[in-house]
């Protein structure tokens, strides 16, 4: 019976959405994010990012005078109730969907999102893959991927650590963990190709202990150890290499340690290379005196007690891509609300602000975001880390071009070119 | 490999395996008494952890001084045991003895899930990390590799006493030779006037609190997260089969054989860290398909 009045509604309401483009009562956007799972540590934020950010939204006024209104759904059921779920919210009515977190679901989602024929906007995703091997009609991405987020980091490691010579990696062993890697030592082989791989370890997924590796890392002494592991991964990883001193004797770079400075507290000493997927930190060195970003990190800390992390700020990026479609598209339409197919336009070379630096959406559909790294430093009024020797990368010139792809682009750069940068220092 | 190599991957093997053990045991200790294969175990492994990280957050937080960490971590296992073990066999666990055994399975992951969420609903979501017990006890430098005392020493030195405790205990004194007896053949227990209920909670019990003994002196060297319990839960089973069900010598051997196996992958194919276990079972298994120390089960008419 249910189904049946849910079909009729769908049937009625789908002429009257294609010939009237009348003001809606709400804008319906689902959201998924992981709520539970490990990587809840990136979704529960984000959520409630995203709450705060709708709240506002609608107390001023909503997005052309329509307030928006959120669905959450939960990455961490699995693919299956993913989709199952994604369908249902289109097919009731959403507006537009940001999807996802997990780059797996990522690449289910996007031809889910072309056959349903919804907007799409791939909030969080870290695969690179996604706008290489295919073309998209309503997805777009509104943040960085991971060609550009490792690139940043060999840049900010060759720019801090000119001179070290052997390196160790130990990465999580899913596809995150696999291709992080596999951009990053293509770089660093383009740029630097005298430095020695001396190890390379992929313990598997949760894995709670990493006393052996830590042992044999001890043991081998590398320069420098890359770790692009995040979560409980992460804070076990580098609670127990710095119990057993490890981290005062190779420096670490850890390009998703950003979100993870406060659980670790103390553990994570000064020198080490912190980034954060994109220009992402809670004390953004250009954004922390700017009143919007004041007034959100307080209510975000007053909700969650905690800092704002990476996925916080993504999330506001994607909210705020919506809101700047739907505007430029109003306005192109005589200030009537738009179609659909506006608002798809309206998104190619779209820029648009979230708590970060302005980001452009680039013709393939793949944003062009800054990225922010630093080093650890102890010893603030903070009980952990913060940063400092901030450097912010400009977005463009670490994305790999339009047409190509990232593993092969990034390998034919040249020794030098780090140089020819464009990079904003910061002391903290 | 080299001579200290060598060595620095068989200390590594033996701190893994001391844990593997100490939780696989209660397992092994379930299974050869009541013939059910618990996998809510996982779930009271991580509950022990949990609640010894809560439990020592509180006193350091209290100001008393670190050490209480230690007895901490035994209130959590016998509080896991007594408090969640006991009600789990006596309401639930009771009735389902002479279910098929699909039905057992089921309703032990049923319980699973359920104490999943429960750790979930009280803990959060947001990995918890609380090192103060393994802080108090230092690092030890063996070859230029430190080592932390706990893991390198303590965690061994429990296991050990753990295995010589059990056999004492089930061996020597009444409680455990009616546990024997009772694991033999039940029939003939109960004839002999054995409660034989009464048994079975009390082996419940001590394995509950086994596993969160594992889960307590686990989480001060590692993040405590939604999902240790069912990483854990597989790993053990892997141990157990291995073994022979109800095998505590065998457990303490295979979690060894694990161990050792582990680190050395780690140190010669890194790849392969993951597969070794289960390598180890499957071959195992192919040779002695009733476990390492286990004896084909006369069936019964």
């Amino acid at each position: 019976m249910k189904k049946l009045l849910m079909a009729t509604a769908a049937c009625v309401s789908i002429p009257l959405a294609a010939f009237a483009q009348d003001k809606p009562e709400s804008l319906k956007v689902g959201v998924s994010a992981f709520l539970t799972g490990p990587a809840s540590v990136f979704g529960v934020p984000a959520k409630d990012a995203a709450e705060i950010l709708a709240e506002d939204i609608n107390a001023a006024g909503g997005i052309q005078g329509v307030p928006i209104e959120l669905t959450f759904i939960d990455e961490g059921a699995g693919t299956e109730v993913l989709t199952t779920e994604y369908r249902r919210l289109v097919e009731n009515g959403a507006d537009a969907m940001l999807a996802a977190i997990s780059s797996g679901n990522c690449k289910t989602i996007a031809p889910l999102a072309e056959d349903l024929e919804v907007i799409n906007l791939m909030w969080d995703c870290g695969t690179q893959t996604i706008f290489e091997e295919d073309d998209y009609k309503y997805v777009f991405r509104t943040q960085a991927h991971a060609g550009t987020e490792m690139l940043a980091t060999v840049a900010y490691l060759l720019k801090t650590q000119p001179d070290f010579q052997t390196i160790a990696v130990v990465n999580q062993d899913y596809a995150w963990g696999r291709d992080s890697w596999d951009i990053f030592s293509a770089a660093l082989k383009a740029l630097r190709p005298d430095v020695e791989v001396v190890g390379e370890f992929f313990p598997k997924f949760g894995s709670p202990d990493f006393s052996t590796e830590i042992s044999r890392l001890q043991a081998m002494q590398p320069d420098i150890i890359l770790s692009t592991s995040w979560g409980g991964d992460l804070d076990t990883f580098v609670q127990q290499a710095s119990q057993r001193g490890l981290t005062n004797t190779s420096t670490f770079v850890l390009p998703l340690a950003e979100s993870s400075l406060e659980r670790l507290g103390s553990s994570l000493p000064g020198g080490h290379i912190v980034g954060a997927r994109g220009d992402h930190y809670w004390n953004h060195p250009e954004r922390r005196d700017d009143e919007d970003f004041k007034a959100f990190m307080a209510k975000f800390e007053e909700k969650t007690g905690s800092k704002a992390i990476y996925p916080v700020f993504h999330m506001s990026q994607g909210l705020a891509a919506l809101e700047a479609a739907y505007d430029k598209a109003a306005e192109a339409n005589g200030g009537n609300w738009p179609s659909e197919d506006q608002v798809i336009a309206a998104f190619e070379g779209l820029e648009f602000q979230g708590l970060g630096r302005p980001v452009t959406l680039r013709e393939d559909h793949q944003g062009i975001e800054a990225q922010l790294l630093g080093t650890s430093v102890q010893g603030g009024d903070l009980p952990f880390a913060t940063l400092e020797n901030i450097m912010i990368f400009d977005g463009a010139e670490l994305t790999t071009p339009v047409g190509e792809t990232s593993v092969e682009w990034v390998g034919s750069l040249q020794p030098g070119w780090v140089d020819t940068l464009t990079v904003d220092s910061y002391e903290n | 490999m080299n001579l200290t190599l060598f060595l620095l991957a068989l200390f590594d093997g033996i701190a893994y395996a001391a844990l593997v053990f100490i939780v696989a045991v209660g397992l092994t200790l379930i299974f050869g008494v009541m013939r059910i294969l618990n996998v809510a175990h996982g779930s009271l492994y991580a509950m022990g952890a949990y609640l010894t990280a809560s439990l020592t957050t509180f006193i350091v937080a209290a100001g008393l001084p670190p050490i209480f960490a230690f007895p901490c971590m035994l209130v959590s296992a016998v509080l896991i045991g007594a408090v969640i073990g006991g009600p789990l066999e006596w309401l639930l666990l009771r009735r389902i003895y002479h279910k098929p055994e699909v039905l057992q399975l089921l309703v032990t992951f049923a319980i699973f899930m359920i104490l999943e969420d429960v750790q979930r609903l009280v803990w959060g979501t947001q990995p918890i990390f609380q090192s103060a017990a393994l802080q108090l006890l230092g690092n030890v430098r063996v070859f230029s590799v430190n080592y932390t005392v706990y893991q390198l020493i303590l965690l061994p030195m429990v296991a050990v006493a753990l295995l010589l405790g059990l056999r004492f205990f089930l061996r020597r004194t009444v409680a455990g030779k009616l546990i024997v007896a009772t694991t033999e053949d039940r029939e003939a227990a109960q004839a002999i006037g054995i409660d034989a209920d009464k048994v079975f909670l009390l082996t419940f019990i001590v394995g509950a609190g086994l596993a969160g003994l594992g889960g307590a002196l686990a989480s001060p060297t590692t993040s405590i997260l939604p999902g240790i319990g069912a990483d854990m839960i597989v790993l053990s089973f892997a141990v157990v089969a291995t073994a022979g069900l109800g095998q505590i010598e065998g457990a303490a051997l295979t979690a060894l054989l694990i161990g050792l196996g582990r680190s050395f992958a780690v140190y010669v194919w890194p790849e392969t860290q993951v597969l070794v276990p289960y390598l180890i079972m499957v071959a195992v298994l192919l040779v002695r398909p009733e476990g390492l120390f286990g004896s084909p089960a006369a069936r019964k008419i």
